[in-house]
């Protein structure tokens, strides 16, 4: 009986192995720091959450098919710069379009999302129709994408921004940052696609199995194509997101953002293999890494030894998650 | 001499949930093939992953030649003179027939201070072995460019090779064609005149006839006897496998052939050596049955109806109009469903609930507003299915994966009903379940002929062809070689020797 309840308890830890790590972190960091239990200190992880989280739900689609997305970070890069450039203030010394008046920030919004997503359905082309693996894939258009960049922008920082485009981080709705409420949004949004739309369930089915789900009549090559140009353009809104709450961008901007997604995804349960994951998964895994970053400053730990902390973070995180998969014997 | 090789005395052994071994015997004699029965799920494989040291039994002991032993992982079981042909494969594919046999005990030789792979005598090795078994593969060619029941015969010979004195055979024939099986069988007795002790698991009657000498029967984790195999009629095992008289395990055919559905006209692939020139007409609420040897190309034939595979030419005609198949979903949308022969490979997505495994060729047709997934009316689906097919599960929220092979199978043809199509292609529909679902799926079968369903089935049954087919077209080597229309002139013989016309 008491060997029965030992493996209750352990069956729980593994289940909620990240959750239980999230939470011994924020308590004991709550208990030794005094400023760790503040509105405004949460309001601010928030919105550090709310960009990270945009590109983690991008990718977590990517993920669940089993592929991955290595051109997100340069993605985010390429978008905050188109963004800024056609975003600048008119009497702005450094202006990149000298004279051109600035445009609508949702026109950019959309203008910017467009293009990655095109980008991106070029990455899910190959992957779908030429049979060219993901990680190869995502690899070239990380490059293609970079390039692209620097030849747009000559490498040149951008900055200067209209306010109406610095309200997207810098606006409140009751109380909250517009980011928040983006990222919000985001979430809502892929989880009705992920749970109540057929696009959703074959994303799911391609990754557990992707031969099964051709012979039961998906349209697997349409749907990975989908995957990867709704990711890009999930990649687009988090860049531009970034340059709003920056106020400036430079091509280097969301530079290896795209490992942070992915083990954001797989510390939250987004299986690597493909076929599982959930849009909670993306959070729990974003809210854990950021989680850390906030603690570990708090804790006074030094800023490059935090990088360390993550890793072992994963490992430990991935170890026990996994268990939940690995068949018992 | 101890007088057993092999004895297991009171294996128990749980999962979560699930008591799959209580107090389970097995002894096996030097010199003999011990046949182990019972249907799927009844914990013939998981003793067999008891003894091979892959699972840890919870209770019970092993002796070997007497002396208790202890068996810690599936190495230690090889060193002790056990081996194993899997029911399932788990080949190397992309590396050759020689380094898949020699996997893990390399043939190595001195090259100065060096140990390296002595290549030349892996081959060699594996050449004679194969020899030993009528194979004339060459070693040096990639696993993967095998059939599946010829890397079959490449496992059972990496069995043989390890010099084993128990062998065990889980299902080794289920993908083998007769003249395989012959093989097989004479290397059995090769084997059993040398003294090796075989353990032999099998669903097919006639061959545990052919070549066993007890049989242990288990049923639902429990030991139910132990029999000289010539003590036992086949009515007898089945009765004693699933606790009832089975009295025909065929339903009537009560099902009304009406007029011609789909017209087939030189179906050719692009494969030269894949099916050819293929022509047949199928009826509304006929069963059609294909038969053949293994490598007849049926499955390859069926795949290329259903847009699996290309084709170089022919004609397909659906209600008298012309259709092109290029991908499973034209297939759909010209009313084809088809039940796959590899279950795991393109049937089942077995991370995915029961749900979404029916829900996956039909959620285009529950839809509101045009793309929002109407839950309520999927789930209702299912239920009604899960109850109407006796899908064994807690709810259809359950991994697919958990199911055993009946029950997947059943999900299966849960998702086909879903879609409802004219034309219904089961390619092996009964292959390693057990005898009560067959029977089942029998049943499904004759109430979809009944409501004028077209049905096409390709067995390697032979009893379940005729059995369960009103026609039967036969195929040899990529070609249609007959065609038997009177229920009275099929017999096992007219269809063999249709099979074998090369």
């Amino acid at each position: 009986m008491k060997n029965a309840s030992n493996k209750k308890i352990a069956d729980f830890l593994i289940n909620n192995g990240v959750i239980i790590v999230m939470f011994v972190l924020v308590i004991y960091t709550g208990t030794t720091s005094k400023n760790f239990f503040t509105i405004n200190n949460f309001l601010n992880l928030f919105s550090n959450m709310s960009y990270r989280l945009v590109i983690a739900l991008g990718i977590a689609g990517c993920v669940i098919t089993g592929g991955c997305d290595l051109s997100a970070g340069r993605m985010i890069g390429f978008a905050a710069c188109l963004a800024g450039t056609l975003l600048q203030k008119l009497d702005y010394s450094g202006k990149f379009f000298p004279g051109m008046a600035p445009l609508n920030p949702f026109l950019v919004l959309l203008i910017v999302m467009l293009v990655s997503a095109a980008f991106g359905a070029i990455t899910g082309f190959f992957i779908a129709y030429l049979s060219v693996p993901p990680f190869i894939s995502t690899l070239a258009m990380m490059e293609i994408i970079y390039g692209i960049g620097l030849i747009y922008t000559g490498a040149t920082p951008l900055g200067g921004y209209v306010e109406s485009y610095t309200l997207f981080s810098s606006g409140k709705f009751l109380g909250i940052s517009w980011l928040i409420w983006i990222a919000v949004l985001v979430g809502a949004i892929t989880w009705f696609i992920f749970n109540m739309t057929r696009h959703g369930k074959y994303m799911y089915a391609i990754g557990g199995n992707p031969q099964s789900a051709e012979v039961a009549g998906v349209p697997v090559k349409r749907n990975l194509v989908i995957i990867y140009s709704k990711a890009a353009a999930f990649y687009a809104l988090a860049g531009f997101m970034l340059g709003a709450k920056a106020g400036g961008a430079s091509i280097n901007t969301g530079l290896g953002y795209e490992m942070e997604a992915i083990a954001a995804c797989a510390l939250g349960g987004v299986s690597v293999t493909g076929g599982r994951g959930k849009v909670s998964s993306a959070v729990i895994g974003v809210a854990v890494l950021e989680l850390l970053k906030v603690a570990l400053q708090f804790l006074g730990v030094d800023a490059n030894a935090q990088y360390i902390a993550i890793g072992i973070v994963i490992f430990v995180a991935i170890s026990l998650d996994i268990r939940k998969y690995v068949a018992k014997k | 001499m101890a007088e057993y090789k092999l004895e297991l005395k009171g294996v128990s052994k749980s999962f979560p949930g699930v008591k799959a071994l209580e107090k389970v015997n097995l002894s096996v004699r030097p010199g003999t093939v011990h046949a182990l029965m019972g249907e799927n799920g009844a914990g013939k494989s998981t003793l067999m992953k008891c003894l091979f040291g892959i699972y840890s039994m919870d209770e019970g002991q092993i002796f070997l030649n007497g002396e208790p032993v202890e068996i810690k992982n599936p190495d230690d079981a090889m060193k002790k003179g056990i081996a194993m042909v899997h029911q399932e494969l788990q080949p190397v594919l992309a590396r050759s027939i020689s380094e898949n046999m020699y996997l893990g005990r390399f043939p190595v030789k001195h090259f100065g201070p060096l140990q390296v792979i002595d290549h030349k005598a892996m081959n060699q090795e594996t050449e004679k072995w194969l020899k030993e078994l009528g194979l004339d593969y060459d070693p040096k060619a990639l696993l993967g460019s095998l059939s599946i029941g010829q890397m079959q015969m490449v496992e059972i010979a990496k069995a043989v090779s390890h010099d084993a004195t128990i062998i065990i055979f889980d299902e080794p024939t289920s993908s083998l064609s007769d003249k395989e099986v012959d093989f097989l069988f004479k290397v059995m007795n090769d084997l059993r005149d040398r003294g090796v002790a075989m353990i032999y698991i099998s669903h097919k009657m006639d061959e545990i006839k052919r070549i066993s000498d007890d049989i242990t029967i288990m049923r639902d984790g429990t030991y139910v006897g132990t029999w000289a195999a010539d003590a036992l009629t086949t009515d007898e095992i089945i009765a004693k496998m699933v606790g009832r008289e089975l009295t025909n395990i065929y339903p009537e055919h009560n099902h009304e052939i009406g007029d011609v559905i789909m017209e087939v006209d030189g179906l050719t692939s692009i494969h030269p050596k894949s099916f050819r020139n293929i022509s047949f007409k199928l009826k509304k609420g006929e069963i059609l049955g294909f038969g053949g040897l293994v490598g007849a190309q049926r499955t390859e034939l069926m795949e290329g109806l259903f847009g699996i595979r290309h084709l170089a030419s022919g004609t397909i005609k659906i209600h008298g109009k012309n259709v092109t198949i290029k991908k499973p979903a034209d297939a759909m949308n010209a009313g084809i469903g088809m039940i796959t022969e590899d279950r795991r490979g393109t049937g089942i997505v077995g991370c995915l609930s029961i749900k979404d495994n029916v829900g996956i060729s039909v959620y285009n047709k529950f839809l509101q507003a045009g793309f929002v997934l109407n839950h309520p009316a999927i789930n209702k689906v299912v239920d009604d299915s899960i109850e109407k097919l006796r899908i064994k599960t807690p709810s259809m929220k359950e991994l697919i994966q958990n199911l055993s092979g009946g029950n997947q199978q059943k999900v299966i043809v849960a998702r086909w009903l879903a879609n409802d199509p004219d034309i219904l292609i089961m390619d092996e529909p009964t292959r390693g379940i057990d005898v009560g679902a067959k029977h089942e799926i029998y049943e499904i079968m004759e109430e979809l002929a009944q409501q004028g369903k077209a049905i096409i089935m390709i067995s390697s049954e032979m009893p379940e062809l005729l059995g369960m087919a009103d026609r039967v077209c036969v195929m040899c080597d990529g070609k249609l070689t007959g065609e038997i229309d009177k229920k009275e002139e099929m017999t096992q013989e007219k269809v063999m020797s249709y099979a074998t016309m090369f």
